[in-house]
């Protein structure tokens, strides 16, 4: 039924195109501004990695502190991403799930870390965990744990940037889905543990996939609020986007550029990913 | 065991079952985990950000606000971020109509290209926007160092809101209206203006209320290509991090304060927006 009627509109869509120049000047206009804005600005960033050949490369991976760099974004990226992923989940079960006090406001305060400026958020931790006069800091310090300027606070930064993007897909999907097959899962003597990873984890799982390979990118690539927080100590906090600015203020464009070369292969790839992902999903949801 | 008792009695009388239960004594202790977790990272920071700002009182919230190169910047964020909001509207508008009308080869590639700002560093955006629009321009335009440059910071990394807020909006469009119209004998533009335009509101707005937000709080990107001159390019993130380096916390916090307004303001914006859009689906 469903394909017949898309049989039957597509010769229709077809002859309207061609009487309709006005569809490939909006296309060429589209085109040419995605061009202009995004492709071609990210190409020259792949050209100029590799201006001398494979020797800016090479030279930032035999740098140590670049690779220290490297591997403390990672490091902190998957525990961010980790930490996201168990909150995220959980976070977006009781939003949809359950009825509670204060639910709306808390559904709308989640969304709040996207729309907060990164320095405001280093501002906002260092104001509370700071070593010297934050709210928890100093008691914290006496207790031998330092937050700021240590791998903590880059962790925390991380963590709050990236917060909502596995809540954002995962509530959409979970509103979709409706609560029939776990309902009837627990009626058939399933406990709450059993329902959630036999029906519920299927069902959101291309979700979860989804918002973790957005966060994965965002949390790789978060800038401003490490900035304020790490302290940028060569070989100790300096995360990968910091060696970046750090390159190039330094007069090092070619350092620069290949560790931007790295950061971009990586982003995009997540991308590319989640645009493979995507129509599968829609596919799987839709009847 | 009361709370389920009652979520059962009421969908028995309401003869569908209930979305949304009370809660149980396991996600009570989740829900209790998850908001203590939620209140240390973000809404406590939160909270002692405007404390700071209102701790020396009023007078002194407001010369920190007012001062001529805080004033300057903000002026200049937001005014460049509206200038940008109205680009992405009709943009991002564009866009989505040809990604979701359209039929070509290399469509695909669009969708990932739009995508792209989001996932990029900024600090690789801001390196990236050089590469082209910066010293050494194959183009031969260079804005680096110029307000142009702010502009073009922000349309680069506010591309994707509009467009994926419309775009499924779009998608789930009747076209049958629209085809009725026609046969009614409305032209093109009519038929846009009339029928697919309203429907499309409340999503462009919530897109432009993303992208504002965005825009008013950007700060990575413009690190390589402004220049943060004062008075000239620098941006309200820039004038709170030189205020954190000058250890003047407060002053820090007061700017802060009034960028967290704005977010908050478009946090609401979009939450009013959104059940406009579902009322009307």
């Amino acid at each position: 039924m469903a394909e017949a009627a898309t049989v039957a509109r597509r010769p229709r869509r077809r002859g309207r195109a061609r009487r309709a120049p006005s569809r490939y000047v909006l296309r060429a206009i589209v085109a040419a501004y995605l061009l202009l804005l995004v492709a071609w600005p990210v190409s020259l960033v792949a050209k100029n990695a590799f201006a001398d050949g494979l020797t800016d490369l090479r030279a930032i991976l035999e740098d140590p502190d670049v690779m220290h760099a490297l591997g403390l974004t990672v490091r902190v990226a998957v525990v961010a991403v980790v930490v996201n992923t168990v909150f995220g989940v959980g976070m977006s079960i009781l939003l949809v799930r359950y009825e509670f006090p204060g639910k709306r406001l808390l559904s709308a305060l989640v969304d709040l870390p996207l729309s907060v400026s990164p320095i405001v958020v280093g501002l906002a931790l260092v104001l509370v965990y700071g070593g010297r006069d934050g709210w928890f800091g100093p008691a914290l310090e006496d207790a031998g744990f330092q937050v700021i300027f240590a791998t903590p606070g880059i962790v925390l930064a991380t963590v709050f940037v990236a917060l909502p993007l596995v809540i954002r897909e995962v509530v959409p999907v979970l509103e979709e889905v409706g609560v029939e097959q776990e309902q009837a899962a627990h009626s058939l003597g399933a406990g709450a543990l059993a329902t959630f990873r036999r029906i519920t984890l299927p069902t959101i799982r291309w979700a979860v996939v989804y918002g973790v390979v957005l966060s994965l990118a965002r949390s790789l690539g978060e800038f401003g609020a490490v900035k304020v927080v790490s302290g940028n100590v060569l070989g100790q906090t300096r995360t990968a986007t910091l060696v970046v600015e750090e390159k190039y203020l330094n007069f090092d464009k070619g350092g620069a550029y290949a560790t931007a070369f790295l950061l971009a292969l990586v982003s995009v790839a997540c991308i590319t990913v989640v645009s493979i992902i995507r129509p599968r999903t829609s596919e799987e949801t839709t009847p | 065991m009361t709370a389920t008792t009652v979520a059962r009695g009421r969908s028995v009388r309401s003869r569908r079952p209930a979305r949304a239960g009370g809660l149980t004594l396991a996600s009570g202790l989740g829900l209790g985990v998850a908001m203590l977790w939620f209140s240390l990272l973000v809404l406590l920071p939160l909270a002692a950000v405007v404390a700071t700002a209102t701790e020396g009182g009023w007078d002194a919230f407001w010369r920190a606000v007012s001062s001529e190169q805080t004033a300057a910047a903000i002026r200049l964020t937001v005014g460049t971020a509206v200038l940008v909001t109205a680009v992405n509207v009709v943009m991002g508008t564009l866009i989505a109509w040809v990604l979701v009308r359209d039929d070509f080869v290399g469509k695909r590639a669009l969708e990932v290209l739009i995508d792209i700002p989001f996932a990029l560093p900024t600090i690789v955006a801001g390196l990236v926007l050089l590469s082209l629009y910066g010293p050494g321009s194959p183009l031969g335009v260079d804005v680096a160092n110029t307000r142009g440059a702010v502009f073009l910071a922000f349309l680069f990394v506010t591309l994707p809101f509009v467009v994926r807020t419309v775009q499924p909006v779009l998608a789930e469009l009747d076209r049958e209206v629209e085809e009725a119209a026609a046969s009614l004998g409305a032209g093109r533009f009519t038929i846009f203006r009339r029928i697919t335009l309203p429907a499309l509101a409340p999503a462009i707005a919530a897109g432009a209320a993303l992208s504002f937000a965005r825009a008013v709080s950007e700060y990575g990107s413009l690190v390589l290509l402004s220049g943060n001159l004062p008075l000239e390019t620098e941006v309200t993130s820039v004038r709170i991090l030189s205020s954190i380096e000058n250890d003047n916390l407060a002053g820090a916090a007061a700017v802060a304060t009034v960028l967290l307004a704005i977010s908050l303001a478009v946090i609401v914006a979009i939450d009013v927006l959104q059940r406009r859009v579902t009322r009307r689906g």
